[in-house]
Parts: C-alpha cells; sequence; structure tokens
C-alpha cells in the first residue's frame, strides 16, 4: 500500500466525517423545521448543533479539497458530471447554513415568526441535501456514463440529472433521509433534557427500526449480501436508543452512516469512478493520481495539520458538552 | 453567449457577490479581536457592547461568507473542469492546505468565541477571536496565492506527457513576488470595509437618534472614530499598496496596466490619462485629459521610464502565443482601474473628515438634524458603508477581466478551460439558481444588518447566543435565560 491508498483512505474518512458530523446537524435541522414541536423546544434543538455546524460543514472543504488535491482527475469528473445535482446541493446548503444562522439574530417583535420561516428554510434544505447526497454516493457506486474525457455525455440539460433517476438512486435518497433523521434523533437525545430528550428518543427508536429493515431490503434488491452489514450498527441503535443508552445508540446511529458512506466511495477501489460505457475510461486510482511533488507537498501538511484539526475540534465538542434544557420555566 | 461566455459570467457573478463578505469577515475579525482586547484591559462597558455587535455583524457576515465560497471551491470542478485538470495539480494542494490549515481554524473557533463566553476562561476565550482573526489573514494569503499563480504562473513545470502544469515548488507559488504585492493591497482594503461600517453604524445612529442617544453615546463616538481611524490609516496604506503592486504588475502583466491607461504606443515619460473617450470604431481615444509624467512614474518610480503599449504588446504576444487576440476589453479595465481608486479614496477622505469634525469630544453638527437636511443626510452612512466594498469589488473585476484572454496568464487560455461536455442550458439554469438564492441572501443580510444597527450597540441585541432556551448541566439555572420571551436585559448573558 503506497501514498495513493492511504490518501484514498484519508478522503473517504474526510467523507464520512461530513456526512456523520453534518448529518446530525442536517437530521437536526429536518426535525426543528418539520416536527411541530413548540417554540422553546426547537429553540433547544438549533442550539445543541448552532456551536458547531460550521465546523463540521467545514469537512465538506476538507473533503472537496482534498480530492482536487490528490487526485484532481476524480474531483473533475464528479463535479462537471453531476453538474445541477450538485448546484442544487450548494444552492440548498446555503439556504440552510443561513437560516440556521441567522435565526436567532432577530430580536423583538415578529421574531416567532422570523425563527419559524428560518426553521421552515432549515429542515426544507436540509432534507433536499441529505437526499441528494444520498442519492450522489449510490450513483457513485453505481457509475456514470463517461466518456474519455471523464465527462458524462449526452447534450441535453438533463444529462447530469438522468443518472439520478433511477431506482439505485431513489433507495441511496431514502437513506440519506432517513439515516440523517436517525442520528439527528439520537443527538436530540444524547444533547437535550426533558420532554424533547424523551420524545426524540422514541423518534430515533422508530426511524432505526425501518433503517435496519431498509438496508435488508436494499441488500436483497442490489444482491450484495454485504450491503446488509449496515443493518448491524442500525440495530444496534435502535435497540440501544429503546433501553435507553443513549451514548451507545449514538455510535450505533454514527456507525450506520460511516459504514454506507465508505461503502459507496470505495465500491469499486482502485477504481474511483466507473465509466458504464466503456471500462478503459474509468476514473482510476493510479490514473487521477497527483504527481509526486504536490502529493510531498499535501501529505507533509496533513501530516502536521490534521491532528491538530481534529484535536481543536474534539475541544469544541468538549465545551459545548452540557445538556441543553428545553423545559420552559415559568417565571413568576 | 456562448457556454464559455455562460460560464464566466457565472464565475464572475458568484465571485464578486463571494468577495462582497470575505473582506468584511477579515476585517471585522480584527475589528472584533482588538475591540474585545480593549475592553477586557479597560473594563469599560461600552467596549463591551460594541465587541458584541462587532461579533455578530462578524458572524451573520461570515455565514454568508462560507456558503458561497463553498460554491467557489466546487466551481473549477463544475464548470471549469478542463482547467481543473490542467493545474490541479498546482491548484489543489494550495487549496486543500487552506482548507485544513485556515478555515477548519475559522469555522471552529468562530463557533467557541460567540458560543463561549460563559464556558470558557476569559485568556482562552480572547484567544479564540484571535485565532479567528489570524486564520482569515492566512486564509487570504494562502488563496491569493492561488490567484496570483493564474496571473503570473511560476514554481511548475508542465508535463511532457500530458501537457499539465505540475507544481515544482511550493514555497515560490505561495511566495510569488505578485502575490507579496497582492496581498497587502487586499488585506488593507479588506480593513477599509470593517472601518466603513462600523463608521456608517455609528453616524447613523448619531443621525437617527439624536436624543436617545445619552447611555449609548461612548459606544456609538468609539465605534464611530475607530472606524474612521481605520479607514484612514487602511486607505493610506491600500494607496502605498496599490502603488507597489502597479509596478509588479507592470513587470509580469504588462498588457493589464496598458489595458488600465488605455496606452496603445509604448511611451517614454508616459502620462496618466484622467478621463478617456474613444468613439465608435475608433482603436485610439479622441478625446484625453492627461496629466504627463505621471503613468510612468507610476508604473517604474520614474517620471521618464518606458511603459509598453497595447498594439506592440499584442504583436508581441502573436510572436510568442500565435496568432490571436491579446488585448483584454479597455473601457472596463481603463475605467474599473479609476473608479476603484476613485472610491476607495474618497471614503478614505471622507474618514477623514468625520474625524476632524468629531474632534475633541464633538458631536455631528447641528445643521446636519434640521428636518429639511436629515432625510437627505440619512443617507451618508449607507454609502459611506458601501463605498469600500465596492472599491473592493471594482478592483477584482479589475483584475480578472484585465488578464483575459488568459486564465493563467501566456499559460492556458479562457476558452480552453471550460467543462466539456457542459452546455449552454445547464450554466443558464444554474445562473439562474445562484441568482435568485443569492439576491435572497444578499436581502436577508441586509434586513438583518440594519436592525442589528438600529438596536445601536446598546444592550438590547447582545444575546450571547442569539437563541434562548440555553444550556444548563441541571436544567433549573437562571430561570430568566430560558423564559419564553426574555426581556432585553437579560440577553445579556456575557458572564465572566
Amino acid at each position: 500500500m503506497g501514498l495513493p491508498e492511504i490518501w484514498f483512505g484519508v478522503i473517504v474518512a474526510a467523507w464520512v466525517l461530513f456526512f456523520v458530523l453534518e448529518g446530525f446537524d442536517f437530521g437536526v435541522g429536518m426535525i426543528a423545521g418539520l416536527a411541530r414541536r413548540p417554540l422553546h423546544e426547537r429553540d433547544a434543538a438549533v442550539r445543541t448543533i448552532a456551536p458547531t455546524w460550521d465546523g463540521n460543514e467545514v469537512w465538506l472543504v476538507g473533503a472537496i479539497g482534498l480530492m482536487f488535491a490528490i487526485f484532481p482527475e476524480w474531483y473533475a469528473s464528479v463535479l462537471s458530471s453531476l453538474y445541477l445535482p450538485m448546484v442544487l446541493i450548494l444552492l440548498a446548503l446555503a439556504a440552510r447554513g443561513v437560516a440556521l444562522e441567522f435565526r436567532g439574530k432577530y430580536h423583538g417583535e415578529g421574531e416567532e415568526r422570523w425563527k419559524s420561516r428560518c426553521d421552515t428554510v432549515m429542515a426544507l434544505a436540509s432534507l433536499l441535501v441529505v437526499a441528494l447526497w444520498g442519492a450522489v454516493v449510490a450513483v457513485l457506486a453505481r457509475g456514470l456514463a463517461i466518456n474519455q474525457e471523464g465527462e458524462v455525455v449526452g447534450s441535453s440539460w438533463t444529462r447530469s440529472i438522468d443518472p439520478l433517476l433511477t431506482w439505485q438512486a431513489a433507495a441511496g435518497a431514502a437513506g440519506g433521509v432517513l439515516t440523517a433523521l436517525l442520528v439527528g434523533a439520537l443527538f436530540l437525545s444524547l444533547r437535550t433534557t426533558g420532554p424533547l430528550r424523551n420524545w426524540a428518543r422514541g423518534l430515533a427508536f422508530r426511524v432505526g427500526g425501518v433503517v435496519t429493515a431498509g438496508a435488508l431490503v436494499a441488500a436483497a434488491l442490489t444482491t450484495e449480501p454485504v450491503v446488509a452489514l449496515i443493518a448491524v450498527p442500525a440495530l444496534l441503535a435502535t435497540v440501544a436508543a429503546h433501553l435507553g443508552r443513549e451514548g451507545l445508540a449514538f455510535t450505533g446511529g454514527a456507525l450506520t452512516i460511516a459504514l454506507a458512506t465508505v461503502l459507496g466511495l470505495a465500491w469499486h477501489a482502485p477504481t474511483l469512478l466507473p465509466s458504464t460505457l466503456d471500462p478503459a475510461w474509468s476514473v482510476t486510482m493510479d490514473g487521477a493520481i497527483t504527481s509526486d511533488f504536490s502529493l510531498g507537498v499535501i501529505s507533509w501538511a496533513a501530516l502536521f495539520i490534521m491532528p491538530a484539526v481534529l484535536i481543536y475540534q474534539a475541544f469544541s465538542y468538549w465545551v459545548f458538552r452540557r445538556r441543553i434544557t428545553s423545559e420552559r420555566v415559568v417565571t413568576a | 453567449m456562448d457556454v464559455t461566455d455562460l460560464a464566466r459570467l457565472q464565475f464572475a457573478v458568484t465571485t464578486v457577490y463571494h468577495y462582497l463578505f470575505v473582506p468584511l469577515s477579515m476585517s471585522l475579525s480584527l475589528l472584533t479581536a482588538g475591540f474585545h482586547t480593549a475592553w477586557l484591559r479597560t473594563r469599560h462597558e461600552h467596549l463591551k457592547q460594541v465587541t458584541v455587535l462587532c461579533g455578530q455583524l462578524l458572524l451573520i457576515t461570515f455565514a454568508v461568507g462560507v456558503v458561497t465560497g463553498l460554491v467557489q471551491e466546487f466551481q473549477f470542478g463544475l464548470s471549469w473542469s478542463s482547467f481543473a485538470r490542467f493545474y490541479g495539480d498546482v491548484f489543489g494542494p494550495t487549496l486543500a492546505i487552506e482548507g485544513m490549515l485556515a478555515f477548519f481554524l475559522e469555522a471552529t473557533f468562530l463557533g467557541l468565541w460567540f458560543f463561549g463566553w460563559d464556558r470558557l476562561p476569559r485568556g482562552v476565550h480572547l484567544a479564540t477571536i484571535w485565532i479567528v482573526a489570524i486564520g482569515t489573514q492566512l486564509s487570504a494569503f494562502i488563496i491569493l496565492s492561488a490567484n496570483s499563480f493564474m496571473q503570473n504562473p511560476i514554481g511548475y513545470s508542465i508535463d511532457a506527457e500530458t501537457g499539465r502544469a505540475e507544481l515544482n515548488d511550493f514555497s515560490t507559488l505561495l511566495f510569488n513576488k505578485l502575490n507579496l504585492a497582492a496581498y497587502p493591497h487586499a488585506a488593507t482594503g479588506a480593513l477599509m470595509t470593517g472601518g466603513a461600517l462600523l463608521l456608517a453604524v455609528s453616524v447613523w445612529n448619531q443621525l437617527r437618534r439624536p436624543s436617545s442617544i445619552g447611555s449609548d453615546r461612548a459606544a456609538v463616538r468609539v465605534m464611530g472614530r475607530v472606524g474612521a481611524w481605520v479607514m484612514v490609516v487602511a486607505g493610506a496604506g491600500t494607496a502605498i499598496t496599490g502603488d507597489r503592486l502597479g509596478v509588479v504588475i507592470t513587470e509580469v502583466q504588462p498588457m493589464k496596466m496598458a489595458a488600465a491607461e488605455a496606452l496603445y504606443s509604448t511611451t517614454t515619460g508616459a502620462p496618466f490619462s484622467l478621463f478617456s473617450y474613444a468613439g465608435p470604431g475608433e482603436a485610439e481615444p479622441s478625446i484625453k485629459i492627461d496629466i504627463p509624467g505621471l503613468l510612468s512614474f507610476l508604473a517604474t518610480h520614474n517620471f521618464h521610464g518606458t511603459v509598453q503599449g497595447i498594439n506592440d504588446l499584442q504583436a508581441q504576444y502573436v510572436q510568442q502565443y500565435g496568432d490571436g487576440n491579446y488585448v483584454p476589453w479597455v473601457p472596463v479595465a481603463f475605467w474599473s482601474f479609476r473608479l476603484m481608486i476613485g472610491v476607495g479614496m474618497t471614503a478614505a477622505a471622507l474618514a477623514a473628515l468625520y474625524l476632524l469634525v468629531t474632534r475633541k469630544d464633538r458631536d455631528l453638527p447641528a445643521f446636519l438634524h434640521t428636518p429639511r437636511l436629515r432625510p437627505v443626510a440619512v443617507l451618508v452612512p449607507v454609502v459611506i458603508g458601501l463605498m469600500p466594498l465596492a472599491a473592493n469589488a471594482i478592483g477584482w473585476i479589475f483584475t480578472e477581466t484585465a488578464r483575459q484572454p488568459w486564465l493563467a496568464f501566456g499559460l492556458f487560455k479562457t476558452g480552453d478551460g471550460v467543462s466539456s461536455g457542459l452546455t449552454a442550458a445547464e450554466v443558464v439554469i444554474s445562473l439562474v439558481g445562484f441568482t435568485l438564492v443569492y439576491g435572497v441572501l444578499a436581502v436577508v443580510w441586509v434586513r438583518l444588518l440594519c436592525r442589528l444597527v438600529r438596536s445601536g450597540p446598546g444592550a438590547e441585541h447582545a444575546g450571547h447566543g442569539g437563541d434562548h432556551g440555553d444550556d444548563h448541566a441541571d436544567g433549573h439555572g437562571d430561570p430568566h435565560a430560558s423564559s419564553p420571551d426574555p426581556g432585553a436585559a437579560d440577553r445579556l448573558a456575557l458572564t465572566y
């Protein structure tokens, strides 16, 4: 195993961190906007993710940046071939981030209406983002109709949408939404107190059951037994949520997403992006790798920087480790 | 318009928009850190109010900067994949290191600062905002090195087999002499935007609420004075660094300076033209107002220096790179160059005037408050706040359009960079999407900014996290903090 393989692993790890960390942010976002919980509970829910979501989203910047740096061909092929879905993801991410950040900065008359609007935008954007990412990961595992230049073929404007119109992509989208909802509910049950905590735990139990069953169905449909493995951590999360073991349940939820991400991205390794037209046109690790010099620069930089990033991000989670109360305190 | 033109338009729209928020973040983080430090040293209450207001402005600005920056990072792959393949080896590491080194710092520590008031020891808490400020500067420097490569490609070699650019010297790329001139110019220009925002907020409050200013007076005053000082000092810095940058550009991109000056023939002792008009179909302008020798001085620091003209450079480039049109769009270059300087310097002059008028604890002159003048006077802060932002944006329009037809100067043409499979319809759809969403973001951002500004630097909006329903280890802490509608004072939950 050489540097290219190690770096492929690091990039997959960066995607895993993004999907797990932002997974619960999106899940909490969906819950806050769509579950019709009272305002003080929505406030508490948003408070659980507000200090750290930005740091979590940076893992997307990291993952994409590293793809560009290590396998420029992979970066270029994936983004240009999935042009419109990617643009839609970016627009939804923009709406989500701004709604989340702006919702608490408006005080005085009309504050409640403002927050409700922000919550709705945040929820719908979160839903769109996880559905699209789920579909994209499924599509990447399936392969794209890319030509010799690494670009998806076709001259109509639907060129980059067509790959998403398959049942695998639909299943990926459903999987994305459900797993995000699962970790979102588990995160809330871990970080809040009172009625919201209990309600979130119950939601996690129900969603966890659906995710477990869904993984088994997906394994049967794809006739790939390895997909059934995803059901294991999902089941763990479901059972642990029922037993009130919140830490264990959250670990199970995170592992579910991690496993699905690794399977999706590394399905064809060492091929990075298979061409469904001609295997010779597939983007491979060896073909897409950057020059030795660049690889050296980025490797040395990462060796020093990455551990520091992980340490200070862990520090920020430690600082905000206390539970957030969702109980309405009546003042005399 | 063909695909390339549309993709260029999209890149221009998204970049200029993104760059409204970048310089504001760069300067507001420094200003917030400065006010926070000053408050801890003096313990003056009004400095805390200003710190919190600055921090709020920084946070909403940073949020828009992040989401629009993400679009930029994706865009090289989305619409410019041929260019991404060509120079991914050079640009990829730069972009990845910027993300890992600087962007993670900014995003994580801004969250820690904003929500960490009552959870971090005060020294650590102060350090978090300084880390954000340093992170933004670092981020700008590294990204500008990638841009400098496109203006003045160095530190690479061309792979004989694939025909692609490969990095061979990272420190050369990072410390490109163009970057060493461009970064200080961008940094001082950015500082002016934050100073202008503070000054604008201050003047607006002074004009709008002269009677209720009492308790906030110290805070409003310090914002205005500090903002104006920052504008004046950074304005001088922008002029000095701009002068230096002009010399380096003349050296590495002579065509850009020739276009900026609409100088068609190579001239010794070239004049600086204040105004130039070329009628339709005329190659040379028919109406000109010139200052003799000044251009030569600006470009070479010698009144009798020789500046190359557009026609001679065009002939030289045809010989060097083959047939083609190597002349950028001259009117855009000429006017954007003048507007950038004019708008920026006028803003600095207005700030100097403010310092003069309000010296020795004086208030703004009473005639501004007369019923007839006030509606007009209130527009002044709006204009002041926008001027440096406009100058920054126009400066980038100049830098990027006057580089055409090159993506990487002398190395890779814009027309060759666009994704090979991309259709015009796809770009139209995404362009409409970006325009709509960015438009809504702008409206909401401005509305929110106005609300923060309207409430002034007092305690009203100074909630530390914004969302109440505060956290408590035991679930029954301060009852006010999680009451459904806490009063204004309760939101000031800044505890040390």
